[in-house]
C-alpha cells in the first residue's frame, strides 16, 4: 500500500462520517470568523433555533470593514452599513459567546494573522473561515481552507463540513532563493506557472529547500496565495521552526499537553512513497522578484520583463489579456520598470505580519518615497503594530513619508475607506489585482514588501536589488 | 430551499475567462447582512456606468437576455474570494445554471447551497453551447439535472457529470445542516474519540 501524504493524514484524522458514495463530514478544530460572511449565517441559526456547537472553537475578529486611521480609537465607524456589519458581530459573538477580540482590543487584526499569533491555529488541525485567504494556516501543516456563508452556518451548527476529497499536488521548490527574492516572489511565481485554475481540485503541499528555508511569516505569505492558484487548500509539513513558532502562544498547549501534541506533530509529512497527483518543481535560484502587469493573479513576470502582447496567449486568455492591458492603461512591449505609480500599499494577510515590515523597512531606511506619491502601511494586527513600534520600523516608514495605520484588511479589497481612485495606480503587497479590487478602476500590481518599499521611492515598478 | 426541477429557458454568453467575485458582486455590496435583493447589482461595474445608467453592449442588459436563467461562461469562472454573495447575486437575478469548462472551488460549492447547477464541460461541448447562447431568445437551452444532460435547440443532448450528494440535494431542495444533524451520534462519537487522543485541541 502507498503511504501517506500529509493531507491524507490531517485529513483520515477528522472524518466523523462517510457514507457510502464517499461523501465525508469531516470534523472542524477551529472555526474562524469575520463580520462580512458571518451575519447571514448567525442570522439563519437564529431563525432555525440552533446553537452555536462548540463555541470554544469559535473565534471571532472584525477586520475587513474597520477603518485603519488612528480617529477609530474610541470613535464610532462612519459608513452606516460597516457600522452594522460590525455592530452585528459584537452582539453574534456575545449572543452565541464565541471567542472575540473587538476592534478596541490591542489583539484585533486580519482573522489570518490573529489565529496563529494567538496560538488558535496548530499543526494538524482543520480550520476554516467564511474567506478564501483561510489558506495562510496551511503554513502549519493544518489543512485550511475558505468557505462561504452556508458553510459558515453549517459549520457553526455542526463542527463539520460536509466534503469530498481533493486530489494531492506536490510543488517543489529546490535549491536557495537569490538575495531580494522573498516568499511572495515564489508564490507568485508558482501561480505564473500553474494559471488561476491549475490547483483546482487539488491540495498543494509547498516543500523543498527554499520552502524549508522560510520562516513561519514567509511561509504563511506563500500558503496565502495557493487560492490564487485555484488549489483548495496549501500545506507545508511543520518542523522545528513551527514548533519554535506556536510554542508558548496564548492557546498553544502547555506543559504535558505540549509533549502528546509533539508526538503527533512529529509524525505529519508525507511519506516518501505517498502517491502525488500532479508535481511542479521550480527552481529557487531561478525565480526573481516578479510582478503582476495584468487583472489576474496568473498575469506574472519577472521584474526584468516587459508587458506581455495579448498574440502571445492561446484560447480566451488572448481576450482577457486585451482587456486587462485597456484595463491597466499598458502598452504591449513597455518594460515594467518603466510604469509609474501613483499609490504603495504595505498590509493585508498577504504581507502584513513583522517580517514583512521589516523587509520593507530595510529597503526604506534613511530614504524618502516619491514626492507626490501616497505610501500607507497597515499592519496585520494591533500586536504586529504594536511590535513594530517597539523595534523602531514604524519610525523608518513615517520618516519615509509612509502613513503608519492601525489593523485591518484595508486596500487589499477596499471595504473601509482604503481605496484606490478611479485610474490611480498601486504596487500593493495584497494578494488581488483583479478589476476594481482596490477600488473602482484602480489598478494594481502585486509585489513583495520590498518591492513595494523600492517603487515607494522611485515612484515606479522597481528591482528592489538594483537600489543601493 | 426549492427543488430544482427540469426547466428549458435563455442562454446567456459570457466567453470572458476569469470571470472573477470580484466582478459579479463588487465589495460595496458586501456590507448588507441579508441574503437578498443583490440581483440588481449582479456584475455592477460591467453592467452600469459610474451614474447607474445601464451600459447597452453588456449581455445581460440587450433585450434578448435580460429573462436568462443560464450563463455560458469562459474557463474559470467564479475565481477570487469566498462571498456567497456571488450566487446569491445570481440567483436573486434568476439564474439557475452555469456552464464552463472549470470553476473555482468555493464558488462551485456555494451555487448548490443556493439553488444554482454549475455544469463543467469540455471546451468543444462549451463552444457548442455558446454558440446557442449567441442566438439569443430563439435558441432556448434545456437543463435536466436528473438525467444529467443539457440541451440547445438542435435537440443534441449533452451529458455532464454532477457528485451524487450534491446531486441529490438539489432535486430535493434539502438542507445541509439537517441532514448532518441527523449524523449526530457519529460527530459525538467522533468529538469523544478527538478528546483523548487530541486533547490540546
Amino acid at each position: 500500500m502507498a503511504g501517506k501524504t500529509l493531507y491524507d493524514k490531517i485529513w483520515d484524522a477528522h472524518v466523523a462520517h462517510e457514507a457510502e458514495d464517499g461523501t465525508c463530514l469531516l470534523y472542524i478544530d477551529r472555526h474562524l470568523v469575520h463580520e462580512v460572511t458571518s451575519p447571514q449565517a448567525f442570522e439563519g441559526l437564529r431563525m432555525a433555533g440552533r446553537t452555536v456547537h462548540a463555541p470554544d472553537k469559535t473565534i471571532a475578529v472584525p477586520d475587513h470593514n474597520v477603518p485603519t486611521t488612528l480617529d477609530r480609537i474610541g470613535g464610532v465607524i462612519e459608513n452606516e452599513e460597516s457600522r452594522i456589519q460590525v455592530d452585528a458581530l459584537d452582539k453574534n459573538a456575545k449572543d452565541f459567546g464565541v471567542h472575540y477580540y473587538p476592534v478596541s482590543d490591542v489583539r484585533q487584526g486580519i482573522v489570518h494573522i490573529v489565529g496563529p499569533e494567538q496560538g488558535w491555529t496548530l499543526p494538524g488541525m482543520t480550520v476554516v473561515c467564511g474567506d478564501s485567504h483561510t489558506a495562510t494556516h496551511g503554513a502549519f501543516g493544518a489543512l485550511a481552507h475558505g468557505i462561504g456563508t452556508s458553510e459558515v452556518e453549517h459549520v457553526l451548527a455542526t463542527q463539520t463540513l460536509i466534503q469530498q476529497k481533493s486530489k494531492n499536488m506536490k510543488v517543489e521548490i529546490t535549491g536557495k532563493l537569490k538575495p531580494g527574492v522573498t516568499a511572495k516572489d515564489i508564490t507568485l511565481a508558482v501561480i505564473g506557472e500553474t494559471g488561476t485554475a491549475g490547483g483546482t481540485g487539488y491540495v498543494i503541499e509547498y516543500c523543498g529547500e527554499a520552502i524549508r528555508d522560510l520562516s513561519m511569516e514567509g511561509r504563511m505569505t506563500v500558503c496565502n496565495m495557493a487560492i490564487e492558484g485555484g488549489a483548495r487548500a496549501g500545506l507545508i509539513a511543520p518542523d522545528e521552526k513551527t514548533f519554535e513558532y506556536v510554542k508558548g502562544r496564548p492557546h498553544a498547549p502547555k506543559a504535558a499537553q505540549w509533549e502528546a501534541a509533539m508526538n503527533w506533530w512529529k509524525t505529519l509529512y508525507s511519506d516518501d512513497d505517498a502517491h502525488w497527483d500532479k508535481v511542479i518543481t521550480l527552481k529557487g535560484e531561478e525565480i526573481e522578484p516578479v510582478v503582476t502587469w495584468g487583472t489576474s493573479p496568473e498575469d506574472v513576470l519577472p521584474i526584468s520583463a516587459v508587458v506581455p502582447a495579448p498574440e502571445s496567449f492561446s484560447g480566451g486568455k488572448v481576450d482577457a489579456a486585451k482587456r486587462a492591458l485597456e484595463y491597466m492603461g499598458l502598452t504591449a512591449g513597455q518594460k515594467l520598470t518603466d510604469i509609474e505609480i501613483d499609490t504603495v500599499f504595505i498590509g493585508s494577510c498577504t504581507n502584513g505580519r513583522i517580517e514583512d515590515l521589516r523587509a520593507a523597512a530595510e529597503v526604506l531606511k534613511g530614504k524618502k518615497i516619491k514626492d507626490g506619491l501616497r505610501a500607507m502601511v497597515v499592519p496585520g494586527s494591533g500586536l504586529v503594530r504594536a511590535q513594530a513600534e517597539e523595534e523602531g520600523i514604524a519610525q523608518i516608514f513615517q520618516d519615509a513619508g509612509f502613513e503608519w495605520r492601525l489593523a485591518g484588511c484595508s486596500m487589499c479589497l477596499a471595504m473601509n475607506p482604503d481605496q484606490l481612485a478611479e485610474g490611480e495606480r498601486c504596487a500593493s503587497t495584497s494578494n488581488r489585482n483583479f478589476e476594481g479590487r482596490q477600488g473602482y478602476k484602480g489598478r494594481t500590481h502585486l509585489v513583495s514588501p520590498a518591492m513595494a518599499a523600492a517603487a515607494a521611492i522611485t515612484g515606479h515598478l522597481t528591482d528592489v536589488r538594483t537600489l543601493n | 430551499m426549492e427543488k430544482y426541477e427540469k426547466f428549458t429557458g435563455i442562454a446567456a454568453p459570457m466567453p470572458l475567462v476569469n470571470i472573477d467575485t470580484d466582478m459579479i458582486i463588487p465589495k460595496v455590496f458586501l456590507k448588507t447582512i441579508k441574503r437578498s435583493g443583490l440581483g440588481v447589482n449582479l456584475f455592477d461595474e460591467m453592467r452600469y456606468d459610474r451614474q447607474g445608467n445601464e451600459i447597452p453592449d453588456f449581455v445581460l442588459n440587450k433585450p434578448q437576455y435580460r429573462d436568462a436563467q443560464i450563463l455560458v461562461t469562459g474557463d474559470n469562472f467564479g475565481c477570487g474570494s469566498s462571498r456567497e454573495h456571488a450566487p446569491w447575486a445570481l440567483a436573486d437575478f434568476g439564474i439557475k445554471c452555469i456552464v464552463s469548462t472549470s470553476f473555482a472551488d468555493i464558488f462551485y460549492n456555494n451555487c448548490f447551497k443556493n439553488g444554482i447547477l454549475p455544469i463543467v464541460l469540455p471546451q468543444e461541448d462549451v463552444d457548442k453551447l455558446m454558440d446557442d447562447a449567441e442566438r439569443g431568445a430563439n435558441a432556448q437551452v434545456t437543463v435536466d439535472l436528473e438525467n444529467q444532460t443539457i440541451s440547445g435547440p438542435d435537440g443534441g443532448e449533452i451529458s455532464f457529470e454532477v457528485d451524487s450528494f450534491k446531486k441529490h440535494c438539489l432535486l430535493n431542495g434539502l438542507d445541509d445542516i439537517g441532514l448532518t444533524m441527523e449524523k449526530k451520534a457519529s460527530i459525538d462519537a467522533f468529538e469523544a474519540k478527538a478528546a483523548q487522543e487530541r486533547p490540546w485541541v
